[in-house]
């Protein structure tokens, strides 16, 4: 590469430096194992829980039907009219992200982006079959592809590529009824686009999770500069002590003899990070504050008996109030603050609504779209007639009768196309398209009139919920 | 990362510099350089495989064959096959019985619609209201000049009305007066329609054209000029008027008389699947009987 010769010409390409992990434990691998057996159980077991929801309806939990435009989660059912509440979701969800970086920094890049819960999953395999760290280095640095290289690469990429179908699998099966999806995989009777999916997202799991890795957090994702923008002083990031730490064991002032800090320049720090930086340079865009530079500093520290915190979880104000010899401000302090209090407070408003929203909502609906072409039908006695088409959603679960009415002047009378009299049944969970006709006789206001207010009543013949839409009647305007 | 190994020294430049600021001459990273001739390979066989160079008649055409027409035709076949099935049923049933199949009706009504808006639509207009001015009659009223079943309508629909091509369309012509009455009488005839009615009118002049009616017009119209369905002969009396009910279009018309004619839909215009299709269409527009 360049650096050997400086005078010969520079190569077109950089090649990346694959970056190995050592292991590590303490608190905060621990807690990175937990997060991350919940997000993968929560992600491959909930298309498989069962929810009765009766005949003719599907019985998955959780499921995204596309086809009949409908959302499935548990006693929940959301229809295409009210996809305010996946808009509702998704403004959660952002608000969300904003309180977890202004208190805690970028805790979501750490903990639980499916790009660090697949990457850590993927290191935790390539560790189990080719060792640790310098077991990892000694294979990538050995040129010749022996049985043993041959042996362990292979098994290490067919692995990687079963967790890839897994991973792609499990989405397809958030989209139809799990059990006959698996059964129709197996029988290659499943349709093209779920196998296509699986291919995808197996390819992308693969190459992501087991060469991309660090590359995706620092060229290919938008998260980071966005944060860059919601962090501030007062944000938990990880962080060394320097003034602790320097002037470090082999550094030049500590050879000159000037006293050590406490690092002793071990590089655990930098051997266990994922993103391949050391964190002992300051901050860095690269840092997704996983925290396993800390678990692995803890540990040298206690071995040496001196204190835990070289590297820790520190605010920027820290730094500032520690190099004056001051205490750090406790951890609640940086977390309650008006903005991280602004946040929750909208973020929960956000979410009472929606949950209000869910239980005031009615499962019978009417939408009413007069006709205007032509406005009014003459009938051959003079009767102005009007033309509404109206769409009777019943999102129960079992069929129902519904009255329409019309309330407006008396003289305005309902009729319905192609039904005897004013009661239609609209089957279970399904949408029923009606053309219904007011009518007004020769003479009457109504008919006389350019415009009146009408309001068409829908109530269920059992239960007597009802809903109206207000729409007009046209008459002839004389 | 690449950083450290060029970090070492002094980066070299492209030699470009304005304002001072220098361009370096940084190597890329390997898979974006990679992914580049990626393209550039691509790009190649795409130029090989699709229509690509604009030449003066046309582009090159491209080893694949690929082209927008013969994908449209490819997808009105598909759709021809994925309607194969429903349409034979559409045929086979009894054209009474499709209104009480959900699954036939509605197919039927959304395929009568499609079929209502290419064929149908020029003359009677996209909803059906018809247009006055050309006598172009309303579908949605409960009036109908050759009858508003179900098989009346599929029948008019398929053969057309006084037309020279189907020997089936239903036919009828009435006399252009002009030549047979005096002008007096046909303004007491125009009086009297327009008392059939109710419309304002001169009593005096009606009165005296009730003979006239009776003599020319009831043997087609009706005695009460009610009409009658098996020779397209309009109601007189009813609100609706196919040409106008005013004092001046009734003269003309009684002056000239009324030629309309219908094309017959059926035989090489459409299918038998698309003729009940439509019928159902116009059946269920408010006016069906």
């Amino acid at each position: 590469m360049s650096e050997t010769q400086p005078n010969a010409p520079q190569s077109l390409y950089a090649a990346q430096e694959p970056i190995f992990p050592r292991r590590v434990s303490g608190p905060f691998r621990n807690l990175k194992w937990v997060i991350m057996a919940v997000t993968l159980g929560i992600y491959y077991i909930t298309p498989w829980i069962r929810w009765d929801r009766g005949e003719s309806l599907p019985d998955q939990a959780v499921l995204l039907d596309l086809a009949s435009r409908r959302f499935f989660f548990f006693w929940i059912e959301i229809w295409p009219h009210e996809f305010y509440f996946v808009a509702g979701l998704l403004v959660m969800a952002g608000l969300g992200l904003f309180l977890f970086t202004s208190a805690l920094g970028r805790v979501w890049c750490g903990y639980a982006c499916p790009q660090t819960v697949w990457t850590d999953l993927f290191i935790l395999v390539e560790r189990w079959i080719e060792g640790d760290r310098n077991a990892r280095l000694r294979l990538h640095r050995q040129k010749r592809w022996d049985f043993r290289k041959f042996r362990l690469r292979i098994t290490k990429w067919v692995t990687w590529l079963l967790i890839g179908v897994a991973t792609g699998g499990a989405w397809v099966f958030y989209f139809t009824d799990a059990p006959t999806l698996l059964r129709d995989l197996f029988t290659l009777n499943a349709h093209p686009i779920a196998y296509t999916t699986i291919a995808v997202l197996t390819g992308t799991t693969f190459f992501f999770g087991g060469f991309a890795r660090e590359q995706i957090c620092i060229y290919a994702c938008p998260w980071p500069r966005i944060q860059a923008a919601m962090l501030d002083e007062d944000s938990l990031t990880v962080g060394y002590r320097s003034w602790r730490g320097e002037p470090r064991k082999n550094s030049d002032e500590v050879r000159a003899g000037a006293a050590m800090g406490d690092c002793v320049d071990c590089m655990a720090c930098v051997n266990v990070c994922p993103m391949g930086i050391d964190i002992r340079d300051g901050q860095q865009m690269e840092c997704i504050t996983c925290a396993l530079c800390i678990d692995a500093c803890d540990d040298v520290m206690a071995k040496l008996g001196k204190p835990r915190g070289l590297i820790d979880y520190m605010a920027l104000t820290d730094e500032v109030r520690e190099r004056e010899g001051k205490a750090p401000k406790p951890v609640w302090q940086h977390v309650l603050r008006p903005r991280t209090i602004l946040y929750t407070a909208l973020w929960s408003a956000v979410g009472i609504g929606l949950v209000f929203a869910l239980f005031i909502r009615s499962d019978l609906d009417i939408t009413v779209a007069p006709v205007r072409n032509p406005l009014y039908v003459t009938l051959s006695d003079g009767t102005i007639r009007n033309t509404y088409e109206v769409r009777i959603r019943n999102m129960q679960h079992d069929a129902r009768d519904f009255i329409l009415s019309v309330k407006g002047h008396p003289a305005i009378k309902l009729s319905l196309e192609g039904i005897e009299g004013n009661v239609v049944s609209v089957p279970a969970d399904e949408m029923r398209l009606q053309r219904l006709y007011l009518a007004a006789p020769p003479g009457s206001d109504p008919a006389r009139d350019a415009r009146s207010e009408v309001r068409i009543w829908l109530e269920d013949r059992e239960s007597g919920a009802r809903a109206f839409k207000d729409t007009v009647f046209n008459g002839r305007g004389e | 990362m690449a950083k450290k190994p060029i970090d070492k020294q002094e980066p070299d430049t492209t030699g470009h510099e304005w304002d001072g600021i220098q361009e370096f001459d940084n190597p890329l990273p390997r898979w974006w350089l990679w992914v580049f001739y990626a393209c550039i390979v691509w790009g190649i066989w795409y130029v090989i495989a699709y229509p690509a160079w604009p030449l003066v008649n046309q582009a090159t055409a491209g080893y694949k064959g690929w082209s927008t027409r013969a994908n449209v035709a490819a997808e009105i076949e598909a759709a021809r096959e994925a309607n194969a099935e429903i349409n034979a049923r559409l045929v086979a049933a009894d054209l009474n019985d499709i209104p009480g199949d959900p699954d036939l009706n509605a197919f039927a009504v959304a395929a009568g619609g499609a079929v209502f808006r290419t064929y149908c639509a020029q003359c009677h207009g996209a909803g059906a209201a018809g247009v006055q001015a050309g006598g172009y009659p309303s579908l949605l009223d409960n009036d109908w000049l050759w009858g508003g079943t179900l098989e009346d309508i599929h029948l008019t629909i398929a053969h057309g009305i006084r037309n020279e091509t189907d020997p089936d369309a239903r036919w009828s012509q009435m006399p252009a007066f002009g030549d047979l009455l005096e002008s007096a009488e046909i303004d007491q005839v125009v009086n009297h329609v327009m008392s059939l009615s109710g419309e304002p009118q001169d009593a005096a002049a009606a009165a005296a054209g009730e003979s006239v009616f009776l003599d020319n017009c009831a043997a087609c119209h009706g005695e009460a000029g009610e009409g009658d369905i098996t020779q397209g002969a309009p109601n007189l009396a009813d609100a609706i008027w196919l040409y106008g009910g005013d004092y001046d279009t009734l003269r003309e018309t009684v002056t000239y008389s009324r030629f309309g004619i219908m094309p017959a839909m059926g035989g090489a215009n459409l299918s038998e699947a698309q003729l009940r299709a439509v019928a159902i269409y116009v059946h269920q527009l408010g006016g069906g009987e």
